[in-house]
């Protein structure tokens, strides 16, 4: 049988027992992995249908959020919200601060460089739009933040703002510091198999950054050659113009090269839409998750230190270490959260990276056979032969 | 119609050698010597295979050879030598004479040439090339024995000097014209074509980074790892393919270029007419005035002011003597001049003739042979395609087992 467990969050706050997700021990884990791995899928996101909206103050974009759902935590079971990206942003931070012990998926960039890029172009409200939808739905599929009550309001409240105000003024009032900390305390040294996990990371993360790097370099490569192909094709063109009899077999090699122009720019199109923000992704998440690491530390220090405090006095008689017990709690429950969501997080990235790279191949079969269907059809063009005169 | 040379004989250059020596100079030089091989064509009935025979030359000679034949035939749109220097190299192809790639595109451009000569049904001919192509020693004596450098027209070197032709025959204009857009036009073509290589041997080569990257990701990965790791070698292995690729594209590029420089060799015939035609011109003109000259005196009167006519008015009549005495030269000039006119016309005529049936017989030759090329060339970027789908594919199947 299980000990009786303190099942309040690691901020203290208490939390209602019924729901089996709300508390943080591993049996439950397991049960819900197990249900989440199968069929029995009982929540539907989708972000989409971005729509632009001019006020006096400003100019921005909101996304529709669309929630299908069968849970008892949904007065409904379909809702409909439009929701703009510092929603999205003030959702992330209640995640982070009341879910300290799990990893929360990012977000796409905040700020973009005004001039750079354009915001409200429909390359960059798309790339957005599909990474606020798989931030959404990695929340979905988590066991543990999908019953958030902060993602339950982002999905349903018709008036966030005012949510997001009750909030604020809620915690002023209990004068609680809303960040999770536990003030300096340092770990002597990480268990080894965080340690390997903070390595990894590292490492991870550096190789995204060199694949990031190549990629970006690739598709410079190939619009420089865009260029060069674009002065290219109508010199034959011109060529065909001087020809009599030549004159239909050089406009052919004209307006092939001219389609193969066409398929490259769509290749480094896709590569700039598709591929980058996901690497991209990838980076911020193992930076976040770093941060985890690092509270996690904190929280071990914490424990060790009072633990260190309580041996020192000994010949006191014992007091009820609470405190002690708490940290103990904490730390455990802080491990076994993060050992999950790491087994999660590597699955969920090996699938997310096959994807990733079978979808970049794919893009390049593509652009080839685009290529090649282009050479094969003219080659019947150049061999005609013409009437003999 | 007697066979062409090419027929009887199979021409080969088949090796290229570096070779030091003395120039005119007495210093030293380095240059590049090239193995001329022959064999007659035996009839298929025979099974034995007659001897190869053998001599070197160096592209100096070829070019005596050509300027030879320039001179010698200028109705005949002579076929060009490879370029002497490389030109239009995009970056990873040296500009360097002596770099073994380029000797060995300029041994197949000669072996070209000889052929080109070889089945011309004029120039094949020539016993000079056939020398050329038979006799080692001695053969540069006999080319200038024939003392073709006389016959060239010095006129001909001033490529941009403008002859007014009053009665231009607008067949050679229009073909000066369209070999002046031809040359532009390839010229434009290959230098892009140039940069366009440059710029796709960029874009293969950085995706061999991939190679490396996903090796090293993998040494961190446990399920991912395999996958990664030979897609990783897939990367390497499309890398590695555009040196041949290009390397390929090369001979397109040649082929190119010898165009290029044939819009060159139809540009001398047409500057040959033109000059023939300007030559006819002057003649008439010339001897129009003659008998003009001619008339006066023997009327006593002066239609053209001349100097020699006011002074002789100035300072007294000539002696009728004297005047006799110049008509008498004049009439031979005329005479002359009379016999001169025709035989240019014929020459001009004739000219005409067998330049414009060389001309047709080029055209012809110039369709089929660039429209092989640009077969040939569609079929380089169909295996280019192809191969980029059979990597793509495999580093899918790679990725896929990820």
């Amino acid at each position: 049988s299980f000990p009786k467990q303190d099942l309040s969050l690691p901020n203290g706050t208490p939390v209602d027992t019924s729901s089996p997700a709300s508390s943080s021990s591993l049996l439950n884990r397991l049960q819900l992995d197990d249900d989440l791995d199968g069929e029995t899928r009982d929540l539907f996101v989708t972000v989409d249908d971005p729509k632009k909206h001019v006020c006096t103050m400003e100019t921005y974009i909101t996304y529709r959020v669309t929630t299908k759902t069968t849970r008892a935590e949904f007065d409904l079971p379909e809702y409909s919200v439009r929701r703009r990206y510092q929603d999205f942003d003030w959702l992330r931070n209640k995640l982070e601060e009341s879910q300290p012990t799990h990893l929360i998926p990012p977000l796409p960039e905040k700020f973009v460089v005004k001039g750079v890029v354009d915001r409200f172009s429909e390359e960059f409200v798309e790339t957005r739009r599909k990474a606020l939808d798989k931030f959404l739905k990695r929340i979905t599929d988590h066991p543990v933040l999908s019953f958030n009550e902060h993602f339950n309001v982002f999905l349903t409240a018709k008036d966030l703002n005012a949510y997001k105000k009750q909030g604020m003024a809620l915690l002023s009032k209990m004068g609680e510091s809303v960040k999770y900390v536990t003030g300096g305390y340092k770990l002597r040294s990480r268990p080894l198999e965080f340690a390997a996990i903070g390595e990894y990371l590292d490492t991870f993360s550096l190789k995204l950054g060199t694949i990031d790097r190549i990629a970006q370099r690739i598709i410079k490569e190939q619009l420089e050659y865009l260029v060069e192909l674009r002065e290219y094709g109508p010199v034959y063109s011109t060529w065909g113009g001087l020809e009599v009899e030549l004159s239909e077999p050089l406009e052919g090699v004209s307006a092939c090269i001219g389609n193969c122009c066409t398929a490259l720019e769509e290749l480094s199109e896709d590569m700039t839409e598709d591929f980058l923000p996901v690497l991209r992704e990838y980076i911020l998440y193992s930076e976040s998750m770093k941060n985890v690491l690092k509270k996690r530390d904190q929280v071990q220090a914490e424990y060790e230190a009072k633990l260190e405090a309580v041996a020192l006095k000994k010949e006191d008689r014992p007091k009820v270490p609470t405190d002690v017990e708490k940290c103990q709690d904490r730390v455990e429950c802080f491990n076994a959260d993060l050992k999950a969501d790491m087994e999660r997080w590597q699955n969920n990235k090996r699938q997310d990276f096959r994807q990733l790279l079978m979808g970049m191949a794919d893009k390049n079969i593509q652009y080839y056979e685009k290529c090649l269907t282009a050479w094969e059809s003219i080659i019947p063009l150049l061999q005609d032969k013409p009437e003999t005169k | 119609m007697e066979d062409c040379l090419a027929k009887k004989m199979e021409i080969t250059v088949s090796e290229a050698e570096k070779r030091t020596g003395r120039n005119a100079m007495n210093m030293q030089e380095t240059y590049t010597a090239y193995l001329i091989e022959t064999r007659a064509v035996e009839s298929q009935n025979e099974g034995q295979c007659s001897p190869v025979d053998s001599l070197w030359r160096r592209y100096s000679e070829f070019e005596l050879l050509r300027n030879y034949l320039l001179v010698t035939y200028p109705h005949i749109v002579v076929p060009p030598l490879p370029e002497k220097r490389a030109d239009f190299v995009w970056h990873k192809l040296s500009a360097d004479n002596m770099d073994p790639d380029f000797v060995e595109r300029r041994r197949i451009g000669l072996e070209n040439f000889l052929l080109r000569v070889a089945s011309h049904p004029v120039l094949c001919q020539d016993k000079i090339f056939y020398s050329f192509l038979t006799q080692e020693g001695g053969w540069k004596e006999m080319v200038n024995e024939t003392g073709f450098q006389l016959k060239a027209d010095s006129r001909l070197k001033a490529l941009n000097a403008t002859f007014r032709v009053k009665n231009p025959d607008k067949r050679f204009t229009e073909l000066k014209h369209y070999s002046d857009e031809l040359q532009s036009v390839i010229s434009h073509l290959l230098r892009v074509r140039a940069r366009v290589a440059d710029r796709l041997y960029g874009v293969y080569k950085v995706h061999g980074n991939y190679g490396r990257v996903f090796s090293e990701w993998s040494a961190i990965e446990k399920e991912m790892g395999d996958g990664l790791q030979s897609a990783g070698h897939h990367m390497d292995v499309y890398a590695a393919s555009i040196d041949d690729i290009l390397e390929e594209e090369e001979h397109y590029a040649d082929q190119l270029k010898e165009y290029l420089f044939y819009a060159e060799a139809l540009r001398a015939v047409c500057r040959k007419h033109e000059l023939m035609q300007y030559d006819l011109e002057m003649a008439a003109q010339d001897l129009t005035s003659k008998k003009q000259q001619c008339e006066e005196l023997a009327t006593g009167t002066m239609r053209t002011f001349s100097l020699k006519g006011m002074t002789s008015k100035l300072f007294g009549q000539e002696t009728p003597e004297q005047r006799e005495a110049k008509i008498k030269v004049l009439e031979e000039q005329i005479q002359e001049g009379e016999e001169q006119l025709k035989s240019k016309n014929l020459e001009g005529r004739d000219f005409v003739k067998s330049a414009w049936a060389d001309i047709e017989r080029f055209k012809e030759q110039k369709n089929h042979d660039l429209k092989e090329a640009l077969i040939s060339y569609a079929v380089m970027q169909i295996s280019m395609c192809k191969k980029g789908i059979q990597v793509w594919t495999n580093a899918k199947e790679c990725f896929s087992k990820m």
